[in-house]
Parts: C-alpha cells; sequence; structure tokens
C-alpha cells in the first residue's frame, strides 16, 4: 500500500547514489582490478634478437618477486619501528595534553587548542619540508643549538632518519587527536567525576581510572587511522631522501613501489607491490579494530 | 563533642604515625583535596602546555622569519631570530614573478583540484549519505559496507593503479588524472549519513511526504539545507586531503603548468639540493609560507566546523 511512494524512494536513492558510485567505480574499484590483471604480467625482452618487448603471463610471479625482495620487506620493518616509536609519542601526547587541558587547572585554554592545532593546517609536504630545513646543517637553528650544548647529531642519517620522519608525524598529528581526545573528555558525565570525587579519587586518579577508560572508543578509533596512515608513510621519507640519498629510494613500502614503476619501470612489480601494501592495510586495520572491539567489551 | 574531636585529631598524628595499613587511604584524601605535586597545579599545568606549545609554533616561527630574510641571512644567521635585513617584498617578487610566473598558476591549479574537486566531492558525498539514512532500498547495509571498505582502502596504495588505468585511457599528465580521483570521498559519506541522522528529523519528511513533495525536492529543498553545516565540514576535510595530496600529482604529472603547489615545492627543493639552484632554497621556504597562510587563516575562521566533523567519527 505504501507502494508508491516506496518505488519513489527506491528511484530517488538511484539518482542520489548514482554519482558517487560511478566515480567510486572509476577511480577505486576500477583501478584496483586493472592493477590485478597487470600484476599477472611481466615485459620480458623477446629471445628472437630483435630487441624488442613483450608481456608474459607470470601468475604470481610478481608477488613472489615483491615478497622475496629484501628491499620491499624491510621496507615493513621500516614501517615496524616507525609505528612502535609515532604511535605511544603522538597517541600518548595527545591524551596527556587533553587530559591537562580538561583538568580544570589549565588557563587558557582556547589558546592553547588553537596553537597545538595548528600544524595540522599545513600540508604534509610543506611540514616535512620546514622539518627538513631544522634537520640540514648550516641552515638548522636546532643543530646549532645541539652543537652549542655538545649534541653533534645527524638527523638525516639512515639510522635517524625513521625517528626524524616520526617526529614530523608527531608534530603534524598531535594536536589533531588531543583536540578529538578533549571532545570526548568533555562528553565524559559530570556526575561521573564528582562522584569519584566524592569517593575521594586525586586527579590523576581521576584521569586514569575513570576519564581514559570513558574515552577509550575514541582513542582506539584514532589509533586505527594512524596505522592505516603510517602504512602509506611517503611523502616525509621521501623528502627526507632527497636532502640525503642516504636512506635508500626503497626506504618505505610506497617509495619501493615508486621506484619498482618510474626508475625501473616494472610496472607489473609496481602493481603487485601496490596491492600487497592495500592488503596489508586493511588485514591490520581489520585486526586493530577487532582487537580495540575486545578491549572495549572487557 | 565536635570540639574535642577537632582538637583530639592532629595531637597523636606527629607523635605516633598511625598504623601502616591506614596511611595510603589517608594521603588518597588529602590528595583530592589538594594537587598532590607541583605538577599539578595551576602554573604547573599551564606550564606544560606551553612547553608542546613551544614545539609546534617554532617550526612556524622559522618559516616566517627565513621568508622575511636574504639568501645570506637564511644561512648566515640564527633561524630565530630575524636577519639584518628585512627582505619579504624582495622575496614576495622573486617568489611570483620566478619561472615566468609559475607559482600563481600553482595555486590557481590548487584551487581549482582541491576547491572544485572537493566541492563536488561533498555534493556526492551529501547525496548518497542523506540515501543510506533516509531512504528506504534493497541491499543497503551491503552498498554501505562497499563504502566503509573504500575508506579502509589506503589513499596512496591507490596512486599507481590510478596511474596505470590512466595510463591506459589517456589522462596520464592531464588536468583530470588529478582532478577526477578527489572527486570521490567515502569517509564524507560516512559522515553526511550520520550528520543527516542527526540534523533532518524524520517527522520533517513525512510532514514532506504528506504534503505530497517529490523525494528528490524533498532532499534538495528541505534536507539539504538542514545539513549544510556538515556540508562545509566535509567539504573542509575533503580540502585539505586534496591540498595535501602529494604521492598522486607526483606520478600523474609531468607538466610543470599542471602542477599543484605541493608539488612545485617539492620540484624546486629538489633543484636547490641536487642541480645546485641555491636560490631555489629561498623559493621553497617563501612558496611554503605563501600557501600556508590562507590555510591557517581558513582554519581559523571555521574552526566550529573542522571540530564537528573530526568528532563526529569519534564520539558516537
Amino acid at each position: 500500500m505504501a507502494s508508491p511512494s516506496a518505488r519513489g524512494q527506491r528511484r530517488t536513492a538511484v539518482l542520489l547514489l548514482t554519482p558517487f558510485f560511478g566515480l567510486f567505480a572509476a577511480v577505486t574499484l576500477a583501478p584496483l582490478l586493472y592493477a590485478a590483471w597487470l600484476s599477472l604480467f611481466t615485459t620480458r625482452t623477446s629471445g628472437l634478437g630483435f630487441g624488442g618487448t613483450e608481456n608474459v603471463f607470470t601468475g604470481l610471479g610478481n608477488y613472489v618477486r615483491a615478497l622475496s625482495d629484501e628491499a620491499f620487506r624491510d621496507g615493513f620493518l621500516v614501517i615496524a619501528v616507525y609505528c612502535a616509536v609515532y604511535i605511544p609519542l603522538m597517541i600518548g601526547g595527545a591524551l596527556v595534553l587533553a587530559l591537562l587541558l580538561d583538568s580544570g587547572l589549565a588557563k587558557a585554554r582556547n589558546f592553547f587548542q588553537l596553537a597545538l592545532f595548528l600544524p595540522h593546517a599545513v600540508p604534509g609536504l610543506i611540514a616535512a619540508l620546514i622539518w627538513v630545513y631544522l634537520y640540514t646543517p648550516g641552515l638548522s637553528p636546532v643543530i646549532d643549538l645541539l652543537a652549542s650544548g655538545g649534541l653533534d647529531i645527524n638527523f638525516l642519517s639512515v639510522d635517524n632518519a625513521v625517528f626524524s620522519a616520526a617526529n614530523i608525524a608527531v608534530w603534524e598529528w598531535t594536536g589533531y587527536n588531543m583536540v578529538i581526545f578533549y571532545a570526548a573528555l568533555q562528553a565524559v558525565p559530570r556526575e561521573t567525576l564528582d562522584a569519584a570525587k566524592v569517593d575521594g579519587a586525586g586527579a590523576v586518579r581521576t584521569a586514569l581510572s575513570i576519564k581514559v577508560p570513558m574515552i577509550y572508543p575514541a582513542v582506539a578509533l584514532a589509533v586505527l587511522f594512524t596505522v592505516i596512515g603510517s602504512i602509506q608513510l611517503f611523502t616525509e621519507p621521501k623528502v627526507i631522501y632527497n636532502a640525503s640519498s642516504a636512506i635508500g629510494s626503497s626506504f618505505t613500502p610506497n617509495m619501493y613501489v615508486q621506484t619498482a614503476a618510474f626508475q625501473n619501470n616494472d610496472f607489473g612489480l609496481a602493481a603487485a607491490a601496490s596491492l600487497l601494501i592495500a592488503l596489508f592495510a586493511a588485514v591490520l586495520s581489520f585486526v586493530v579494530t577487532r582487537i580495540s572491539r575486545r578491549g572495549s567489551q572487557s | 563533642m565536635t570540639e574535642t574531636s577537632t582538637l583530639d585529631a592532629p595531637a597523636p598524628a606527629p607523635v605516633t604515625p598511625p598504623p601502616p595499613g591506614r596511611r595510603p587511604a589517608a594521603r588518597r584524601r588529602k590528595g583530592a583535596m589538594k594537587s598532590p605535586s607541583v605538577l599539578l597545579s595551576k602554573a604547573g599545568v599551564t606550564a606544560m602546555l606551553g612547553l608542546a606549545t613551544l614545539y609546534t609554533l617554532l617550526p612556524l616561527t622559522w618559516l616566517l622569519l627565513s621568508s622575511t630574510k636574504s639568501r645570506e641571512d637564511l644561512f648566515g644567521t640564527n633561524g630565530f631570530a630575524l636577519g639584518d635585513e628585512i627582505h619579504l617584498t624582495e622575496n614576495l617578487g622573486h617568489l611570483f614573478t620566478a619561472d615566468d610566473g609559475v607559482y600563481l598558476r600553482w595555486l590557481l591549479n590548487t584551487v581549482l583540484y582541491a576547491g572544485v574537486g572537493a566541492l563536488l566531492a561533498s555534493v556526492f558525498g551529501v547525496a548518497a549519505g542523506y540515501a543510506f539514512d533516509k531512504l528506504a532500498f534493497p541491499g543497503k547495509e551491503r552498498l554501505f559496507s562497499l563504502v566503509l571498505l573504500g575508506v579502509m582502502v589506503p589513499g596512496t596504495a591507490m596512486a599507481i593503479p590510478l596511474y596505470l588505468l590512466a595510463a591506459k585511457v589517456g589522462l596520464v599528465n592531464t588536468f583530470w588524472g588529478v582532478f577526477i580521483p578527489g572527486l570521490v570521498f567515502p569517509f564524507g559519506v560516512y559522515l553526511a549519513r550520520v550528520f543527516s541522522a542527526s540534523y533532518v528529523p524524520d517527522e520533517v519528511l513525512e510532514a514532506a511526504r504528506m504534503d505530497g513533495a517529490g523525494e528528490f525536492r524533498t532532499f534538495c529543498r528541505i534536507a539539504f539545507p538542514m545539513i549544510a553545516p556538515g556540508f562545509v565540514t566535509i567539504f573542509l576535510f575533503q580540502f585539505t586531503q586534496i591540498w595535501n595530496s602529494f604521492f598522486l600529482p607526483l606520478v600523474m604529472l609531468s607538466d610543470q603548468d599542471l602542477y599543484p603547489v605541493n608539488l612545485g615545492l617539492y620540484v624546486w627543493y629538489s633543484s636547490a639540493l641536487t642541480q645546485g639552484h641555491p636560490e631555489d632554497y629561498l623559493l621553497a621556504v617563501v612558496g611554503s609560507l605563501v600557501a600556508v597562510a590562507p590555510l591557517i587563516a581558513i582554519f581559523l575562521m571555521l574552526q566550529r566546523f573542522w571540530k564537528s566533523g573530526m568528532t563526529a567519527g569519534a564520539v558516537k
């Protein structure tokens, strides 16, 4: 009996969904499928001596090649180290700052929120440029300052590049997540906090055993997005690589893909490696979601 | 009674220490009354926040100061102090005339890629999000999980597949190769669904349907204006995302005239390093400042919209 209305709704739904899904198919699904197809082929110089090249079907050959390439695997190792440094520092820092803002003891709360968030308004590439200038000997006031204190650090060396990249990301994202955590903290019911006070809990104890567990979902979501972002690490190390080739052109998985595609013209390998990265990110975000869901239930 | 207890209580405490089991409790209660340490005093908390602010603001200060310096001062004077002479106007003049004024072109390209791209992406996103929230159609949740999949696929992992497909259809090194991918914003659909659920009451739609208004008309005339604040939020998110993108234009474009600002600055910076063009160092610095200034201004003006989008996903 509601059928004319139902038909109208269905027709309008098609109308409203078509632009998004049409473009989604064109710039997400189609490229993934096409890349999957290309990843099954490899280019070989033909054996007939004419010097031409031909496309040969190799099945999963490119995937095997990528996975058995130490440079590609090392990229994931770099990401692991990067995550181990970056995520605790950034999420922890954002949480502490949000708790400080929420403690009721901070002055000029609006100013601090703005000032701490400001780096996020800076595009990632420009943030990387600024910091790499600050990492460059002869240009950097930071290095001069450290040197006058007797500290001699090469921010652009192989060993330090991961930390230098992590610092850029900490600078960009701490304030962003702090704003999210602070908003979540403000939604914690006042009665709960008052009850804690009556029970004799101090500021630190209230923060750790009441506030943090209550905003757990926000923190878990932030960790999830940070993990997805970390796997994609490209801009910061790419700019660092420009300043000092010490770290190599395949430092992170995405840099490996770019090198495979545009220095070696090995598009089959690049496609396979890209899909492996996407798959890895999807699996990892699935696992993180699973873990955090279990965490919030207990 | 009360008098004796208050008089009696302090007396034994200093002389005989309380039994060990009771001591932590007493201490905790005291902690609730006043802050346990200097760090948690008003001054302590403000000082810690101030320290963090120093970390976030000093690099931007460096950018601002360096943009006012001559090339000699950039290398020769302290980065956190003014140079010997203020060179800002000369630097700006140099920036906008270098390489036949290509920087202005990059700015314009970026406004097209990010501004127009995000505008269309937000229209499509709000339309889809509204349909998911308010309209009944078969296969809804299965279709929505496709959107969520799109949220999960890492953006940069798409760069090479997009390049390969664009190469196939002849869009490499064209405006469209960078513009079209910016039109799709799955997270925007997710946000729009959340906004539609909270901003558009079902009763309003019922009333419109009673009056016999068509579904599409209802969306355009009634629902869309109600979602407008959410629209601004979604626009800002996608705008910064496109403005931030670097990997895709890097692989897609080789013609300098098509570059967004990001890529142009990167190329100047690289040529300063590799081809021994030290004057490009300064160009990249001043160019960064000019590119960042409007973004910071936009952000400061539209704070409210930022926050509602950032927290829509987190506080549910």
